[in-house]
């Protein structure tokens, strides 16, 4: 938006100075930081992660897992306050990088205390990973005096890094700090990118990037990336407006076409995807895909109508059996051995009934009753599948297994790559019926709802049929993704239906941005394919999650991608806007009508 | 409230009409209450009829229920206390009464070594409870401060999902911490073996449990009527905006409602190994789940009615699949055990959703 | 005849009796304003006819049809539409589709038709964007054009005031229920909305029945007056009537003191 030019008629005023830096949050910080960087150390995060080079052989991931939680409280410490109305913006001086420091040095002292600990006590008992290998990360191998000393020292020259991380014009933070991140990112999923470029035919690349096959990134290939991406993200951070901007301000016409291009660009790659990345990450991308799917389910039910729904993996499940009863020639009671695609209209079915049960008796319930209730159901559906008393019809604890695969005329699929296909598809169809639900009569009738219900529904709308209608949709979404789970893995077993999908679905859509399909894709991407691909994430996968929730939830509760209308910036409050309108009528200030459209 | 009715013309200043309260909605509901009595009574008729189970039988099902729904009630008074005063439910209080047990399995592990242990049991429990209350209070106080205080004024999912995510974190923690093995109490050797009460024959670990939780709802119960704190909790259960008019220090007093909720369910973890032996980083979800139900049971708010809601659903969870399934002759019919559990979850909210005693809450603002 | 005739309306809340007895009509084309001083039941009155209450005892009459029991939904269907007195929109939501919400009663398509994007659909939306735009346009440039995409959690509380009643305006009411409207508005501002009430009766048909605080508004405006308090009818009448009623002062002021002596 354009900037607005301040009437001259405004008068100056004496600004008061900024408040300094508080010294005794820096404490806390520290503390709170050493605790942090005790429970990183303690839950055996750095034995575990320290196997892994970041750049070899100097930068091993454990110790910098570590430190960078001493760089990040060191941060938080030197974080100039906010400016206030009246006062003057505060400036980086000496004393944030003395908070940071003490942030920093008081958490590396906790890490020493620690290490005094272990020298001392065999705590093995009761902290399991308290272990000498531990110790003897944490000390370089010194003596422990010493070790402390140079802990201290070094967490505390972190901590002024991350204060001096404020200190950084803008533009600079916008390069320098995404150039780090991509070394990071190329160095922890090296058989990613090994596979890419191998299957691109790029093989001189990965050996200059990885020298050792399958290893770290070294020195050099470290560099590389770090300037390459310097590069980039100076050219991304010089233009004045960001691409999202750019193509909003484009005239309709144009914009559509470079929606549409862009949209059929990324089809394209997508459609190579599996080919050059091989069979291991087809399967992570095809669970990935799977997980999206039910996630642009969900979406419509907790992002569009506001129910918190934390037994969605019941539908999940319904698909899932579903499929495996009508195509499975194991299935206990019933064989009717149906082709998964004649199989389809039953599992819609079966979804839809399925949301109508789960729907009718919580429909007067308040949100959070209806989120525990769901949750009911999805465990009692869990142990129904599982129990004796059902293996009839279910297959108890061993499932049902001997899922014939997807055959769809001459086409016939079974390997990760080949299922990539029309999961993708799939999603592709979830993610248009999400973008059509939401600018329709029904899409705003569920927002509305979940805005006010009482006043939603003094404003017409039959909140049943809404509650309703969200329940089947978002079940008849999971039901596909179960079924389509089905197929490819080849059998269902019940404690595939746990709560803890319905919760990283759940997480899902938050971390990514509720209601948006590109924020959900790029939560499904974090949380699924990540820790698939480095797998010794794999272990702290849920700590993560945690993590992750509770710090989405108190920075940023709308996402990482939020939805178009959630993104929207006001550069100016909109009580001056009208103040502007008044003093200069219709026409602005150049005395010109305001044309439509622009600000 | 889920009532309409069929539009039809009425006299202009007739006589008031009265609601007809019939709709699809409701006629499955009520299709619904009639089904699950009428399971639950017949179930229960062919169970008894058939004699599967003698009295004592019976018996011993009966009070090891009272003694786990003793265990739900403790957990349950910090859900609802949390509940009463913020509106939330607190997810992750399973996660600190499972911290509380661990504590108590390593004390009680130290001490296990030491002659205290055999030499005065009631020292050393009362050692192993204290540890646990600790540090389940600390627990409480710090998630409380970390990740609820923020978002005090947010809509209510928002605090929802972080306790969400308090719990899974609290969980991977302490999974890193301790390793996922899973821990066995060590034995107290007084407490093997019965007491003789009035004829009946009852392990002397129930006693213990029984006695134990009777005795710390009760001091919380006097706590709360009569303490200066406790009644500013109940002021700000009310109305905190009344309240901090009256010169109570809110935020003070909802800290202290965690730390004494904490409290409860530590003593609920330490108790825990006397009545299951076995204890691992997933401990606290089921028993969570389950306390909240009491809480809902006996009426969301209502300090009593968490510990009568807990002991009935002890009780259902203990003797239902026995008298309700067996009568049907359902295979492995204890592995229906928790579906019990979550079954009174369902119904509770959607028949009752006051509880028994009714709701006491702070009032909805605007 | 009357738009809206009530007898005999009460309701408790526990132990308080919000509303008693209370008998009033509004005929087609009127403008009621309902004033009385704070906790009379105005609001509680409000609440009672759109159904987002029940009451205990009493009828309310809308048209021919006795409401007492539908659904705030269903009541709105009938033409009852209102605002509230602390401004209710939907905050993550533009101001266009605000309004646009308003129109979910008299449109039909379903989940299908939005997904299979057919012509009946499509039809109908474009009609929904249609009206809501007329509707928007009634309060000139203040709701127009690039305000439409803004959300209205953006927006000035003056302009939050008048994109509810827009909301309201959409849902094709017979009668419209005002909730305070021009509570927290600066005194050119009120000017402007009371001009814009007395549009909403000669440019659009509405009935309006008004709960008002400034007397200022309540005289430019009302047709007649009905005065509340503890929840029953003092007076009704003129506005010239109703201010100069013992009653009605004693209510809001208090009875003069005794004298001395």
């Amino acid at each position: 938006m354009a900037q607005v030019e301040v009437p001259p008629a405004v008068v100056e005023v004496e600004l008061r100075p900024a408040p300094p830096v508080d010294m005794r949050r820096a404490l806390r910080l520290g503390f709170s930081g050493g605790a942090a960087m005790v429970l990183v150390a303690a839950t055996g995060i750095v034995a575990t992660f320290q196997e892994r080079m970041v750049i070899d052989p100097i930068l091993p991931l454990g110790l910098m897992f570590l430190y960078i939680v001493a760089l990040a409280f060191g941060w938080m410490a030197g974080q100039p306050p906010q400016t206030l109305e009246g006062f003057a913006p505060a400036r980086v001086s000496g004393r944030n990088y003395g908070a940071g420091t003490l942030a920093g040095g008081l958490a590396g002292l906790c890490i020493g205390v620690l290490v005094i600990l272990m020298s001392v006590f065999d705590l093995r008992g009761v902290f399991v990973e308290l272990s000498p290998a531990l110790q003897s990360i944490l000390t370089f191998d010194l003596a422990v005096p010493v070790a402390v000393v140079v802990i201290a020292a070094i967490s505390a020259v972190a901590g002024a890094l991350g204060a001096g991380i404020h200190a950084l014009p803008t533009r600079t933070k916008k390069t320098l700090l995404p150039a780090l991140t991509w070394v990071v990112i190329f160095s922890l999923m090296t058989d990613l990118f090994g596979q890419l470029f191998t299957g691109l035919s790029l093989d001189w690349l990965t050996t200059r990037l990885y020298p050792r096959r399958g290893g770290p990134l070294t020195i050099t290939g470290a560099v590389i990336v770090f300037v390459v991406f310097l590069a980039l993200h100076w050219y991304l951070s010089g233009r004045d407006t960001s691409m999202r901007q750019q193509v909003s301000a484009m005239p309709r016409r144009r914009r559509l076409g470079v929606r549409t291009a862009a949209t059929g660009a990324l089809l394209i790659v997508l459609y190579f995807v599996p080919q050059v990345m091989g069979p291991f990450v087809s399967q992570i991308l095809v669970t990935a895909g799977i997980f999206l799917l039910m996630a642009l389910g969900l979406n419509i039910v907790v992002g569009y109508a506001g129910l918190l729904d934390l037994g969605y993996v019941a539908f999940f499940a319904v698909g899932a059996y579903t499929a495996a009863i009508f195509t499975s020639p194991q299935s206990p009671a019933f064989t009717p051995q149906l082709a998964l695609i004649a199989a389809l209209p039953f599992v819609v079915l079966a979804a839809a009934i399925a949301g109508i049960m789960v729907a009718t008796p919580v429909i007067r319930m308040r949100g959070d009753y209806l989120a525990i209730v769901t949750l009911g159901f999805g465990e009692i559906a869990r142990i129904l599948l599982n129990s004796e008393w059902l293996s009839p019809y279910f297959g108890g604890a061993q499932g049902i297994t001997n899922i014939p695969d997807l055959q769809l005329g001459p086409f016939h699929f079974n390997t990760p790559q080949d299922y990539f296909y029309p999961i993708f598809l799939f999603v592709i169809v979830a993610a248009y019926i999400t973008l059509a639900l939401q600018n329709s009569r029904w899409g705003r009738a569920w927002m509305a709802m979940r805005e006010d219900e009482s006043v939603a529904e003094a404003m017409g709308v039959n909140i049943v049929t809404a509650k309703l209608s969200a329940f089947v949709v978002g079940a008849i979404l999971a039901s596909f993704g179960g079924s389509l789970y089905g197929a490819q893995i080849g059998s269902v077993f019940p404690h595939s239906f746990d709560i803890v999908v319905s919760i990283t679905i759940l997480v899902i859509i938050i971390v990514g941005g509720m209601g948006s399909v590109p924020g959900v894709a790029l939560g499904a991407v974090v949380l699924i394919v990540l820790p698939n691909l480095l797998r010794e994430f794999s272990e702290y996968q849920f700590l993560f999650y945690g993590v992750l929730l509770i710090a989405m939830m108190l920075k940023r509760p709308e996402g990482f991608i939020p939805s178009k209308r959630r993104a929207q910036e006001l550069h100016q409050e909109e009580v001056a806007q009208d103040a502007w309108l008044e003093i200069y009528g219709e026409k602005g200030a150049t005395g010109e009508p305001i044309p439509e459209g622009k600000t | 409230m889920t009532h309409a009715t069929t539009v039809t013309a009425g006299p202009a200043g007739g006589p008031t009409r009265r609601v007809s309260r019939i709709t699809p909605v409701s006629v499955f509901l009520w299709g619904l209450r009639i089904a699950i009595v009428a399971v639950i009574l017949y179930g229960s008729f062919l169970s008894i009829s058939s004699g599967r189970l003698t009295a004592s039988q019976w018996r011993d099902l009966l009070v090891f229920g009272i003694s786990t729904g003793s265990v739900y009630s403790l957990i349950a008074l910090g859900y609802t206390m949390v509940y009463g005063v913020l509106r939330f439910i607190n997810f992750a209080h399973g996660e600190v009464f499972m911290v509380g047990a661990m504590v108590a399995f390593y004390v009680a592990n130290g001490l296990a070594t030491t002659s205290l242990w055999v030499g005065s049991p009631v020292v050393s429990l009362l050692i192993v409870l204290i540890s646990a209350m600790v540090a389940s209070t600390s627990v409480a106080v710090i998630v409380e401060r970390v990740a609820y205080r923020p978002l005090r004024g947010a809509p209510r999912l928002i605090p929802l999902i972080t306790s969400i995510g308090a719990s899974f974190t609290l969980q991977y923690l302490v999974r890193g911490l301790v390793g996922p093995s899973t821990k066995a109490f060590p034995r107290m050797e007084p407490l093997r073996g019965t007491f003789d009460i009035f004829g009946l024959v009852i392990l002397r670990s129930q006693v213990v449990v029984i006695v134990a939780a009777l005795a710390m709802m009760g001091g919380l119960y006097l706590f709360v009527e009569r303490t200066r704190t406790g009644k500013s909790m109940r002021a700000v259960s009310e109305d905190p905006e009344t309240a901090a008019l009256m010169g109570i220090d809110v935020n003070g007093t909802i800290v202290r409602v965690f730390a004494v909720g904490g409290a409860m369910a530590g003593v609920a973890g330490a108790l825990w190994g006397l009545v299951f032996p076995s204890l691992n980083f997933f401990s606290g979800f089921l028993p969570g789940i389950k306390a909240f139900t009491s809480a809902v049971l006996g009426g969301i708010g209502n300090i009593v009615g968490a510990m009568l809601g807990g002991v009935s659903l002890g009780v259902f969870e203990s003797v239902g699949p026995s008298l309700v399934l067996a009568g049907y002759e359902i295979p492995a019919f204890s592995q229906l055990k928790d579906v019990v559990a979550y079954a009174a979850l369902v119904m509770v909210l959607i028949f009752r959703p006051t509880g028994i005693l009714g709701e006491r809450l702070a009032q909805e603002r605007g | 005849m009357a738009l809206l005739e009530i007898n005999g309306l009460s309701k408790d809340f526990g132990g308080l009796r919000a509303i008693n007895g209370l008998d009033i009509h509004v005929d087609e084309g009127e403008i009621v304003s309902v004033i009385g001083p704070n906790g009379a039941g105005k609001t509680t009155f409000f609440n009672l006819i759109t159904g987002m209450e029940t009451p205990d005892e009493g009828n309310i009459l809308f048209g021919d049809l006795n409401v007492v029991g539908l659904r705030p939904n269903q009541i709105l269907q009938l033409g009852m539409a209102r605002t509230f007195q602390n401004v209710r929109l939907f905050p993550a939501m533009t101001v266009l589709e605000n309004v646009m919400v308003g129109q979910h009663c008299r449109t039909r398509a379903g989940v299908l038709g939005a997904i299979f994007k057919t012509p009946g659909q499509r039809a109908e939306e474009a009609i929904i964007e249609e009206k809501a735009k007329e509707v928007l346009s009634f309060f000139g440039t203040r709701l127009a054009g690039y305000r439409h995409d803004q959300l209205s959690m953006m927006l000035s509380y003056a302009n939050r005031r008048r994109l509810e009643i827009a909301r309201a305006m959409a849902t094709e009411p017979r009668l419209l229920l005002l909730d305070e409207p021009t509570a927290g508005m600066n005194p050119r501002e009120t000017v402007e909305l009371t001009e814009l009430i007395g549009q909403l009766r000669s440019e659009r048909g509405f009935t309006i029945i008004l709960i008002e605080h400034d007397m200022q508004v309540v005289r430019n405006v009302s047709d007649r007056v009905v005065v509340l308090d503890h929840g029953v009818k003092l007076v009704e009448g003129s506005y010239d009537h109703v201010s100069t009623d013992e009653k009605v002062i004693e209510a809001y002021l208090g009875r003069p003191a005794e004298r001395e002596g």
